[in-house]
Protein backbone atom coordinates (compact mmCIF):
# COMPACT_ATOMS: atom_id res chain seq x y z
CA UNK A 1 0.00 0.00 0.00
CA UNK A 2 1.53 3.32 -0.99
CA UNK A 3 -0.17 5.31 1.74
CA UNK A 4 2.43 6.30 4.33
CA UNK A 5 2.33 4.81 7.83
CA UNK A 6 1.27 7.33 10.48
CA UNK A 7 3.91 6.01 12.86
CA UNK A 8 7.01 3.86 12.57
CA UNK A 9 8.45 1.94 15.56
CA UNK A 10 11.98 3.02 14.70
CA UNK A 11 13.44 5.66 12.38
CA UNK A 12 16.55 3.96 11.08
CA UNK A 13 18.77 6.25 9.08
CA UNK A 14 22.20 7.72 8.49
CA UNK A 15 24.00 10.70 9.95
CA UNK A 16 26.59 12.08 7.57
CA UNK A 17 29.36 14.27 8.89
CA UNK A 18 30.27 16.88 6.29
CA UNK A 19 33.18 17.95 8.48
CA UNK A 20 35.05 14.67 8.28
CA UNK A 21 34.07 13.33 4.83
CA UNK A 22 37.20 13.39 2.67
CA UNK A 23 35.41 12.67 -0.63
CA UNK A 24 37.18 9.36 -1.32
CA UNK A 25 34.04 7.72 -2.84
CA UNK A 26 34.72 4.46 -0.94
CA UNK A 27 31.08 4.47 0.21
CA UNK A 28 29.97 4.78 -3.42
CA UNK A 29 32.02 1.75 -4.42
CA UNK A 30 31.07 -0.44 -1.45
CA UNK A 31 27.39 0.47 -1.95
CA UNK A 32 27.51 -0.49 -5.60
CA UNK A 33 29.35 -3.69 -4.78
CA UNK A 34 27.04 -4.89 -1.99
CA UNK A 35 23.85 -3.96 -3.79
CA UNK A 36 24.94 -5.54 -7.05
CA UNK A 37 25.75 -8.86 -5.40
CA UNK A 38 22.80 -9.08 -3.02
CA UNK A 39 19.14 -7.98 -2.72
CA UNK A 40 17.23 -7.24 -5.94
CA UNK A 41 18.30 -6.63 -9.52
CA UNK A 42 22.02 -5.84 -9.90
CA UNK A 43 23.05 -2.21 -10.43
CA UNK A 44 23.84 -2.28 -14.13
CA UNK A 45 26.29 -0.22 -16.14
CA UNK A 46 25.77 0.83 -19.74
CA UNK A 47 28.58 1.10 -22.29
CA UNK A 48 31.20 0.73 -19.57
CA UNK A 49 34.16 1.06 -21.99
CA UNK A 50 32.67 3.78 -24.24
CA UNK A 51 30.45 6.56 -22.93
CA UNK A 52 29.72 5.05 -19.53
CA UNK A 53 26.72 5.51 -17.29
CA UNK A 54 25.32 3.33 -14.56
CA UNK A 55 23.03 2.94 -11.59
CA UNK A 56 24.30 4.09 -8.20
CA UNK A 57 22.41 4.39 -4.91
CA UNK A 58 24.92 6.73 -3.36
CA UNK A 59 26.92 9.52 -4.97
CA UNK A 60 29.41 12.05 -3.63
CA UNK A 61 29.23 15.64 -4.85
CA UNK A 62 31.96 18.15 -4.05
CA UNK A 63 31.21 21.77 -3.31
CA UNK A 64 33.09 24.95 -2.56
CA UNK A 65 31.54 27.18 0.11
CA UNK A 66 32.61 30.80 0.17
CA UNK A 67 31.77 32.50 3.49
CA UNK A 68 31.27 36.27 3.61
CA UNK A 69 34.72 36.68 5.15
CA UNK A 70 37.70 34.35 5.13
CA UNK A 71 38.89 31.69 2.74
CA UNK A 72 36.58 29.32 0.86
CA UNK A 73 36.31 25.74 2.07
CA UNK A 74 35.62 22.49 0.28
CA UNK A 75 32.82 20.21 1.41
CA UNK A 76 32.38 16.67 0.13
CA UNK A 77 28.74 15.78 0.08
CA UNK A 78 27.59 12.14 -0.05
CA UNK A 79 23.95 11.82 -1.07
CA UNK A 80 21.62 8.82 -0.91
CA UNK A 81 17.99 8.16 0.08
CA UNK A 82 17.05 10.09 3.23
CA UNK A 83 14.20 7.67 4.13
CA UNK A 84 11.84 10.62 4.60
CA UNK A 85 8.98 10.43 7.10
CA UNK A 86 6.72 12.13 4.56
CA UNK A 87 8.18 10.45 1.50
CA UNK A 88 6.58 11.85 -1.68
CA UNK A 89 8.11 9.02 -3.73
CA UNK A 90 5.92 6.48 -1.92
CA UNK A 91 2.52 8.12 -2.29
CA UNK A 92 2.87 8.77 -6.04
CA UNK A 93 3.57 5.11 -6.83
CA UNK A 94 0.63 3.66 -8.79
CA UNK A 95 1.48 -0.03 -8.44
CA UNK A 96 2.18 -0.33 -4.72
CA UNK A 97 5.84 -1.17 -5.38
CA UNK A 98 7.13 1.68 -3.19
CA UNK A 99 6.50 1.47 0.52
CA UNK A 100 7.73 2.64 3.88
CA UNK A 101 8.13 -0.04 6.53
CA UNK A 102 6.22 0.48 9.78
CA UNK A 103 8.80 -1.37 11.89
CA UNK A 104 11.89 0.66 11.04
CA UNK A 105 10.84 3.39 8.59
CA UNK A 106 13.02 2.13 5.71
CA UNK A 107 11.67 3.14 2.27
CA UNK A 108 11.89 0.23 -0.16
CA UNK A 109 10.86 -0.78 -3.67
CA UNK A 110 9.30 -4.17 -4.29
CA UNK A 111 10.83 -4.87 -7.69
CA UNK A 112 8.23 -7.53 -8.50
CA UNK A 113 5.56 -4.80 -8.55
CA UNK A 114 7.50 -1.90 -10.15
CA UNK A 115 6.46 -1.00 -13.71
CA UNK A 116 9.32 1.43 -14.26
CA UNK A 117 7.22 4.57 -14.81
CA UNK A 118 9.79 6.75 -13.05
CA UNK A 119 7.26 8.99 -11.31
CA UNK A 120 8.81 8.31 -7.88
CA UNK A 121 12.15 9.58 -9.17
CA UNK A 122 10.38 12.77 -10.30
CA UNK A 123 8.76 13.14 -6.88
CA UNK A 124 12.05 12.82 -4.98
CA UNK A 125 13.80 16.20 -4.49
CA UNK A 126 17.13 14.56 -3.67
CA UNK A 127 17.76 12.49 -6.81
CA UNK A 128 17.89 9.41 -4.61
CA UNK A 129 16.10 7.08 -7.01
CA UNK A 130 17.58 5.84 -10.26
CA UNK A 131 15.84 3.63 -12.80
CA UNK A 132 18.04 0.69 -13.70
CA UNK A 133 18.19 0.71 -17.49
CA UNK A 134 18.92 -3.01 -17.75
CA UNK A 135 16.33 -4.33 -15.28
CA UNK A 136 13.74 -1.60 -15.95
CA UNK A 137 12.92 -1.22 -12.26
CA UNK A 138 13.54 1.61 -9.80
CA UNK A 139 16.57 1.24 -7.56
CA UNK A 140 17.22 3.07 -4.32
CA UNK A 141 19.13 2.82 -1.05
CA UNK A 142 17.72 -0.03 1.07
CA UNK A 143 19.75 1.03 4.10
CA UNK A 144 21.31 -2.40 3.46
CA UNK A 145 18.24 -4.09 4.88
CA UNK A 146 19.91 -7.39 3.93
CA UNK A 147 22.92 -6.61 6.18
CA UNK A 148 21.54 -4.86 9.25
CA UNK A 149 19.34 -7.80 10.34
CA UNK A 150 21.58 -10.53 8.88
CA UNK A 151 22.63 -12.89 11.65
CA UNK A 152 24.96 -14.75 9.29
CA UNK A 153 27.26 -11.72 9.36
CA UNK A 154 29.57 -10.87 12.26
CA UNK A 155 27.93 -8.25 14.46
CA UNK A 156 30.25 -5.42 13.39
CA UNK A 157 29.17 -5.94 9.79
CA UNK A 158 25.46 -5.48 10.57
CA UNK A 159 25.47 -1.85 9.43
CA UNK A 160 25.01 -0.44 5.91
CA UNK A 161 27.96 -1.13 3.60
CA UNK A 162 28.72 2.58 3.21
CA UNK A 163 28.97 3.03 7.00
CA UNK A 164 31.15 -0.08 7.42
CA UNK A 165 33.57 1.01 4.72
CA UNK A 166 33.95 4.74 5.45
CA UNK A 167 37.63 5.23 6.34
CA UNK A 168 37.13 8.64 7.97
CA UNK A 169 34.18 7.78 10.22
CA UNK A 170 31.96 10.28 8.46
CA UNK A 171 28.93 8.00 8.32
CA UNK A 172 26.85 6.84 11.28
CA UNK A 173 23.89 4.49 11.40
CA UNK A 174 21.18 4.19 14.03
CA UNK A 175 17.67 4.89 15.24
CA UNK A 176 16.95 8.59 14.87
CA UNK A 177 13.53 8.11 16.47
CA UNK A 178 15.15 7.27 19.83
CA UNK A 179 16.45 10.48 21.45
CA UNK A 180 18.86 8.41 23.59
CA UNK A 181 20.57 6.71 20.63
CA UNK A 182 24.15 7.62 19.74
CA UNK A 183 23.11 9.09 16.40
CA UNK A 184 20.40 11.25 17.97
CA UNK A 185 22.88 12.59 20.56
CA UNK A 186 25.36 13.31 17.77
CA UNK A 187 22.71 15.21 15.81
CA UNK A 188 21.73 17.21 18.90
CA UNK A 189 25.34 18.06 19.75
CA UNK A 190 26.49 19.01 16.26
CA UNK A 191 23.34 20.76 15.04
CA UNK A 192 22.35 18.10 12.47
CA UNK A 193 20.28 19.51 9.63
CA UNK A 194 17.63 18.49 7.10
CA UNK A 195 18.13 18.91 3.35
CA UNK A 196 15.48 21.08 1.62
CA UNK A 197 13.29 21.37 4.75
CA UNK A 198 11.05 23.77 2.80
CA UNK A 199 9.66 20.87 0.76
CA UNK A 200 8.18 19.22 3.86
CA UNK A 201 9.58 15.73 3.26
CA UNK A 202 10.85 15.40 6.87
CA UNK A 203 14.03 13.44 6.04
CA UNK A 204 15.21 10.91 8.65
CA UNK A 205 18.87 11.13 7.55
CA UNK A 206 20.66 14.13 8.99
CA UNK A 207 23.75 16.03 7.86
CA UNK A 208 26.26 17.47 10.32
CA UNK A 209 27.50 20.87 9.09
CA UNK A 210 31.25 21.49 8.78
CA UNK A 211 32.74 22.81 12.02
CA UNK A 212 33.82 26.48 11.98
CA UNK A 213 37.38 26.77 10.70
CA UNK A 214 40.25 27.93 12.90
CA UNK A 215 40.67 31.67 12.57
CA UNK A 216 44.40 32.00 11.88
CA UNK A 217 45.82 35.45 11.52
CA UNK A 218 45.57 35.04 7.76
CA UNK A 219 45.97 38.74 7.04
CA UNK A 220 49.54 38.96 8.38
CA UNK A 221 50.88 35.52 7.53
CA UNK A 222 49.79 35.65 3.91
CA UNK A 223 51.03 39.20 3.21
CA UNK A 224 53.72 39.33 0.52
CA UNK A 225 57.19 39.45 2.03
CA UNK A 226 58.35 42.30 -0.23
CA UNK A 227 56.67 44.09 -3.12
CA UNK A 228 59.71 46.12 -4.26
CA UNK A 229 63.01 44.40 -5.04
CA UNK A 230 66.10 45.92 -3.41
CA UNK A 231 69.90 45.51 -3.64
CA UNK A 232 71.26 43.08 -6.25
CA UNK A 233 67.79 41.82 -7.19
CA UNK A 234 66.65 45.44 -7.53
CA UNK A 235 69.53 46.11 -9.93
CA UNK A 236 68.73 42.89 -11.87
CA UNK A 237 65.05 43.85 -12.06
CA UNK A 238 65.90 47.27 -13.53
CA UNK A 239 68.52 45.82 -15.92
CA UNK A 240 66.09 43.22 -17.28
CA UNK A 241 63.37 45.87 -17.61
CA UNK A 242 65.65 47.94 -19.90
CA UNK A 243 66.55 45.07 -22.25
CA UNK B 1 12.42 17.61 -17.41
CA UNK B 2 13.18 15.34 -20.34
CA UNK B 3 10.47 15.83 -22.98
CA UNK B 4 9.95 12.14 -23.84
CA UNK B 5 8.00 11.81 -27.12
CA UNK B 6 5.80 9.07 -25.63
CA UNK B 7 4.70 11.30 -22.75
CA UNK B 8 4.11 14.33 -25.00
CA UNK B 9 2.06 12.24 -27.43
CA UNK B 10 0.13 10.72 -24.54
CA UNK B 11 -0.77 13.97 -22.83
CA UNK B 12 -1.61 15.81 -26.08
CA UNK B 13 -3.69 13.14 -27.81
CA UNK B 14 -5.41 11.59 -24.79
CA UNK B 15 -6.43 15.15 -23.86
CA UNK B 16 -7.95 15.71 -27.31
CA UNK B 17 -9.58 12.28 -27.36
CA UNK B 18 -11.19 12.58 -23.93
CA UNK B 19 -12.24 16.14 -24.75
CA UNK B 20 -14.07 14.84 -27.82
CA UNK B 21 -15.63 12.02 -25.77
CA UNK B 22 -16.87 14.62 -23.27
CA UNK B 23 -18.77 16.43 -26.05
CA UNK B 24 -20.05 13.24 -27.69
CA UNK B 25 -21.42 12.05 -24.34
CA UNK B 26 -23.48 15.22 -24.13
CA UNK B 27 -24.95 14.56 -27.58
CA UNK B 28 -22.82 17.18 -29.31
CA UNK B 29 -23.07 16.48 -32.21
CA UNK B 30 -26.21 14.36 -31.83
CA UNK B 31 -25.45 11.87 -34.61
CA UNK B 32 -26.41 8.22 -35.00
CA UNK B 33 -25.22 5.28 -37.11
CA UNK B 34 -22.14 5.60 -39.31
CA UNK B 35 -21.75 9.34 -38.68
CA UNK B 36 -21.60 8.67 -34.94
CA UNK B 37 -19.16 5.79 -35.56
CA UNK B 38 -16.73 8.13 -37.33
CA UNK B 39 -16.65 10.55 -34.41
CA UNK B 40 -16.29 7.78 -31.82
CA UNK B 41 -13.57 6.14 -33.89
CA UNK B 42 -11.51 9.36 -33.84
CA UNK B 43 -12.13 9.87 -30.11
CA UNK B 44 -11.11 6.32 -29.21
CA UNK B 45 -8.12 6.36 -31.56
CA UNK B 46 -6.81 9.51 -29.83
CA UNK B 47 -7.65 8.49 -26.24
CA UNK B 48 -6.51 4.86 -26.52
CA UNK B 49 -3.54 5.78 -28.73
CA UNK B 50 -2.45 8.26 -26.10
CA UNK B 51 -2.80 5.70 -23.32
CA UNK B 52 -0.81 3.12 -25.32
CA UNK B 53 1.93 5.72 -25.86
CA UNK B 54 2.12 6.18 -22.11
CA UNK B 55 2.56 2.43 -21.68
CA UNK B 56 5.48 2.66 -24.14
CA UNK B 57 7.09 5.04 -21.64
CA UNK B 58 7.29 2.27 -19.01
CA UNK B 59 10.57 0.44 -18.47
CA UNK B 60 8.79 -2.66 -17.15
CA UNK B 61 5.31 -2.71 -18.76
CA UNK B 62 4.49 -6.25 -17.63
CA UNK B 63 3.51 -4.78 -14.25
CA UNK B 64 1.31 -2.06 -15.76
CA UNK B 65 -1.87 -3.88 -14.70
CA UNK B 66 -0.87 -3.33 -11.06
CA UNK B 67 -1.13 0.43 -11.55
CA UNK B 68 -4.90 0.28 -10.96
CA UNK B 69 -4.37 -0.69 -7.33
CA UNK B 70 -3.15 2.44 -5.51
CA UNK B 71 -5.97 4.93 -6.15
CA UNK B 72 -6.05 5.89 -2.46
CA UNK B 73 -2.79 7.80 -2.74
CA UNK B 74 -1.60 7.94 -6.35
CA UNK B 75 -2.89 10.30 -9.05
CA UNK B 76 -1.31 8.10 -11.72
CA UNK B 77 -3.33 5.16 -10.46
CA UNK B 78 -6.53 7.26 -10.33
CA UNK B 79 -5.90 8.41 -13.88
CA UNK B 80 -5.64 4.84 -15.14
CA UNK B 81 -8.87 3.82 -13.42
CA UNK B 82 -10.77 6.92 -14.58
CA UNK B 83 -9.53 6.45 -18.15
CA UNK B 84 -10.77 2.87 -18.32
CA UNK B 85 -14.07 3.85 -16.65
CA UNK B 86 -14.56 6.75 -19.10
CA UNK B 87 -13.83 4.55 -22.11
CA UNK B 88 -16.20 1.80 -20.95
CA UNK B 89 -19.09 4.07 -19.96
CA UNK B 90 -18.94 6.10 -23.17
CA UNK B 91 -18.71 2.82 -25.11
CA UNK B 92 -22.18 1.88 -23.82
CA UNK B 93 -23.53 5.26 -24.90
CA UNK B 94 -21.74 4.97 -28.26
CA UNK B 95 -23.21 1.52 -28.94
CA UNK B 96 -26.68 2.96 -28.34
CA UNK B 97 -25.97 5.82 -30.73
CA UNK B 98 -24.30 3.75 -33.46
CA UNK B 99 -26.43 0.58 -33.53
CA UNK B 100 -29.75 1.40 -31.92
CA UNK B 101 -30.37 5.07 -32.74
CA UNK B 102 -30.95 5.75 -29.05
CA UNK B 103 -29.43 8.30 -26.74
CA UNK B 104 -29.00 7.16 -23.14
CA UNK B 105 -28.58 10.68 -21.81
CA UNK B 106 -27.68 9.72 -18.23
CA UNK B 107 -24.94 7.30 -19.26
CA UNK B 108 -23.58 9.78 -21.81
CA UNK B 109 -23.40 12.49 -19.16
CA UNK B 110 -21.57 10.19 -16.73
CA UNK B 111 -19.12 9.33 -19.54
CA UNK B 112 -18.51 13.05 -20.15
CA UNK B 113 -17.79 13.72 -16.48
CA UNK B 114 -15.44 10.71 -16.31
CA UNK B 115 -13.62 11.89 -19.47
CA UNK B 116 -12.94 15.32 -18.00
CA UNK B 117 -12.01 13.76 -14.65
CA UNK B 118 -9.44 11.66 -16.52
CA UNK B 119 -7.82 14.76 -18.00
CA UNK B 120 -7.91 16.44 -14.59
CA UNK B 121 -6.11 13.50 -12.98
CA UNK B 122 -3.51 13.49 -15.77
CA UNK B 123 -2.80 17.11 -14.87
CA UNK B 124 -2.63 16.28 -11.17
CA UNK B 125 0.20 13.81 -11.80
CA UNK B 126 2.33 16.85 -12.68
CA UNK B 127 0.66 19.39 -10.39
CA UNK B 128 1.33 17.35 -7.24
CA UNK B 129 5.12 17.45 -7.71
CA UNK B 130 6.63 19.99 -5.30
CA UNK B 131 9.96 19.10 -6.88
CA UNK B 132 8.96 20.92 -10.08
CA UNK B 133 7.86 24.38 -8.86
CA UNK B 134 6.68 25.42 -12.34
CA UNK B 135 4.05 22.66 -12.40
CA UNK B 136 3.05 22.87 -8.76
CA UNK B 137 0.13 25.33 -9.14
CA UNK B 138 -3.66 25.16 -9.71
CA UNK B 139 -3.15 26.70 -13.15
CA UNK B 140 -1.79 23.35 -14.41
CA UNK B 141 -5.08 21.36 -14.13
CA UNK B 142 -6.98 24.46 -15.34
CA UNK B 143 -4.76 24.52 -18.42
CA UNK B 144 -5.00 20.78 -19.13
CA UNK B 145 -8.78 20.67 -18.78
CA UNK B 146 -9.39 23.82 -20.81
CA UNK B 147 -7.07 22.58 -23.60
CA UNK B 148 -8.94 19.30 -23.63
CA UNK B 149 -12.34 21.02 -23.84
CA UNK B 150 -11.20 23.42 -26.58
CA UNK B 151 -9.68 20.63 -28.68
CA UNK B 152 -12.69 18.41 -27.99
CA UNK B 153 -15.08 21.14 -29.14
CA UNK B 154 -13.11 21.59 -32.37
CA UNK B 155 -13.06 17.85 -33.05
CA UNK B 156 -16.77 17.61 -32.20
CA UNK B 157 -17.34 20.19 -34.95
CA UNK B 158 -18.84 22.74 -32.56
CA UNK B 159 -17.86 25.44 -35.03
CA UNK B 160 -21.01 26.87 -36.56
CA UNK B 161 -22.51 30.17 -35.52
CA UNK B 162 -20.72 33.39 -34.75
CA UNK B 163 -19.95 32.47 -31.14
CA UNK B 164 -19.48 28.73 -31.24
CA UNK B 165 -18.42 26.61 -28.27
CA UNK B 166 -15.03 26.14 -29.97
CA UNK B 167 -14.38 29.84 -30.13
CA UNK B 168 -15.28 30.41 -26.48
CA UNK B 169 -13.28 27.44 -25.26
CA UNK B 170 -10.22 28.33 -27.37
CA UNK B 171 -10.19 31.76 -25.74
CA UNK B 172 -10.56 30.23 -22.25
CA UNK B 173 -7.72 27.78 -22.98
CA UNK B 174 -5.53 30.60 -24.30
CA UNK B 175 -6.07 32.51 -21.05
CA UNK B 176 -5.34 29.35 -19.04
CA UNK B 177 -2.10 28.86 -20.96
CA UNK B 178 -0.97 32.46 -20.41
CA UNK B 179 -1.83 32.15 -16.71
CA UNK B 180 0.14 28.91 -16.46
CA UNK B 181 3.23 30.52 -17.99
CA UNK B 182 2.91 33.60 -15.81
CA UNK B 183 2.33 31.72 -12.55
CA UNK B 184 5.03 29.18 -13.53
CA UNK B 185 7.59 31.95 -14.08
CA UNK B 186 6.56 33.44 -10.74
CA UNK B 187 6.98 30.10 -8.96
CA UNK B 188 10.50 29.80 -10.35
CA UNK B 189 11.38 33.28 -9.10
CA UNK B 190 9.89 32.80 -5.63
CA UNK B 191 11.07 29.21 -5.10
CA UNK B 192 12.93 28.99 -1.78
CA UNK B 193 14.94 26.00 -2.97
CA UNK B 194 18.52 26.50 -4.13
CA UNK B 195 21.89 24.79 -3.77
CA UNK B 196 22.13 26.37 -0.31
CA UNK B 197 18.99 24.66 1.04
CA UNK B 198 19.68 21.49 -0.98
CA UNK B 199 23.04 21.00 0.76
CA UNK B 200 22.20 22.79 4.01
CA UNK B 201 25.41 24.78 3.47
CA UNK B 202 23.66 28.03 2.58
CA UNK B 203 24.12 29.18 6.19
CA UNK B 204 27.89 28.89 5.84
CA UNK B 205 28.28 30.81 2.60
CA UNK B 206 27.76 30.79 -1.14
CA UNK B 207 27.82 27.20 -2.45
CA UNK B 208 29.27 26.24 -5.82
CA UNK B 209 29.85 22.80 -7.31
CA UNK B 210 33.48 22.27 -8.19
CA UNK B 211 33.41 18.56 -8.92
CA UNK B 212 30.37 16.53 -10.01
CA UNK B 213 29.92 13.05 -8.52
CA UNK B 214 30.39 11.35 -11.89
CA UNK B 215 32.13 12.32 -15.09
CA UNK B 216 29.54 10.73 -17.41
CA UNK B 217 25.80 11.08 -17.80
CA UNK B 218 23.32 9.30 -15.58
CA UNK B 219 19.58 8.68 -15.24
CA UNK B 220 19.06 11.80 -13.14
CA UNK B 221 20.72 14.10 -15.66
CA UNK B 222 18.97 12.51 -18.64
CA UNK B 223 15.56 12.46 -17.02
CA UNK B 224 15.44 15.59 -14.88
CA UNK B 225 18.17 18.00 -15.90
CA UNK B 226 17.14 18.91 -19.43
CA UNK B 227 18.46 22.37 -20.19
CA UNK B 228 17.99 22.78 -23.97
CA UNK B 229 14.28 23.58 -23.67
CA UNK B 230 14.88 26.39 -21.21
CA UNK B 231 17.11 28.22 -23.70
CA UNK B 232 14.44 28.51 -26.40
CA UNK B 233 11.44 28.75 -24.10
CA UNK B 234 10.25 32.21 -25.18
CA UNK B 235 10.37 31.40 -28.91
CA UNK B 236 8.57 28.06 -28.52
CA UNK B 237 5.95 29.77 -26.35
CA UNK B 238 5.15 32.27 -29.10
CA UNK B 239 5.11 29.64 -31.87
CA UNK B 240 2.88 27.23 -29.95
CA UNK B 241 0.52 30.00 -28.83
CA UNK B 242 0.05 31.26 -32.39
CA UNK B 243 -0.56 27.72 -33.68
CA UNK B 244 -2.77 26.51 -30.84
CA UNK B 245 -4.96 29.59 -30.43
CA UNK B 246 -4.39 32.55 -32.73
CA UNK B 247 -4.63 30.75 -36.08
CA UNK B 248 -7.59 28.54 -35.02
CA UNK B 249 -9.55 31.56 -33.74
CA UNK B 250 -8.83 33.52 -36.94
CA UNK B 251 -9.74 30.48 -39.06
CA UNK B 252 -13.07 30.08 -37.28
CA UNK B 253 -13.85 33.79 -37.62
CA UNK B 254 -12.85 34.13 -41.27
CA UNK B 255 -14.57 30.94 -42.54
CA UNK B 256 -17.92 31.73 -40.95
CA UNK B 257 -19.76 30.80 -44.15
CA UNK B 258 -17.89 27.52 -44.52
CA UNK B 259 -17.44 26.50 -40.88
CA UNK B 260 -16.13 23.04 -41.70
CA UNK B 261 -13.15 24.38 -43.64
CA UNK B 262 -12.40 26.77 -40.81
CA UNK B 263 -12.87 23.91 -38.36
CA UNK B 264 -10.44 21.59 -40.15
CA UNK B 265 -7.81 24.32 -40.43
CA UNK B 266 -8.32 25.10 -36.75
CA UNK B 267 -7.96 21.43 -35.77
CA UNK B 268 -4.70 20.98 -37.69
CA UNK B 269 -3.03 24.08 -36.27
CA UNK B 270 -4.44 23.59 -32.80
CA UNK B 271 -3.08 20.03 -32.64
CA UNK B 272 0.37 21.18 -33.77
CA UNK B 273 0.23 23.94 -31.17
CA UNK B 274 -0.79 21.52 -28.41
CA UNK B 275 2.11 19.19 -29.22
CA UNK B 276 4.55 22.15 -29.24
CA UNK B 277 3.11 23.48 -26.00
CA UNK B 278 3.37 20.09 -24.31
CA UNK B 279 6.98 19.70 -25.46
CA UNK B 280 7.72 23.00 -23.77
CA UNK B 281 5.68 22.06 -20.68
CA UNK B 282 8.23 19.32 -20.02
CA UNK B 283 11.32 20.87 -21.57
CA UNK B 284 11.25 24.17 -19.68
CA UNK B 285 10.28 22.65 -16.31
CA UNK B 286 13.19 22.65 -13.88
CA UNK B 287 13.43 19.90 -11.26
CA UNK B 288 15.01 20.91 -7.93
CA UNK B 289 17.55 18.07 -8.23
CA UNK B 290 19.28 20.21 -10.89
CA UNK B 291 20.57 22.33 -7.99
CA UNK B 292 22.90 19.54 -6.86
CA UNK B 293 24.53 19.58 -10.30
CA UNK B 294 24.72 23.38 -10.45
CA UNK B 295 22.45 23.46 -13.54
Amino acid sequence: MTSLPTHTDQKLGLVIDLDTCVGCHACVVSCKSWNTENYGAPLSDQDAYGDPSGTFLNRVHSYEVQPEAGPAQTVHFPKSCLHCEDAPCVTVCPTGASYKRTEDGIVLVNEDDCMGCGLCAWACPYGARELDLKAGVMKKCTLCVDRIYNENLPEEDRVPACVRTCPSGARHFGDLGDPESDVSKLVAKRGGMDLMPELGTKPVNKYLPPRPKDTLDCGVSLDPVASEAKGFLGWLDKALEKM
Amino acid sequence: MHPAPSVIFFSAFSGLGFGLLAFLGLGMPGLNGWYAFTFYFIAYAFAVGGLLASVAHLANPKNAIKSFSQWRSSWLSREGILAIAALLVTAIYAIGRIFFDTSMIGIGAIGSVLSIATVFSTAMIYTQLKTVPRWNSPTTPFMFVSYSLAGGALLAAQVSGQLSASLYLLIVAAIAQLLNWRVGDQRMLTSETNLGTATGLGNVGVVRQYEPPHSGKNYLLNEMVYVIGRRHAQKVRRISFVAAFLIPVLALLSFRDAPHIGGILAIIFHTLGVVGGRWLFFAEARHVVANYYGK
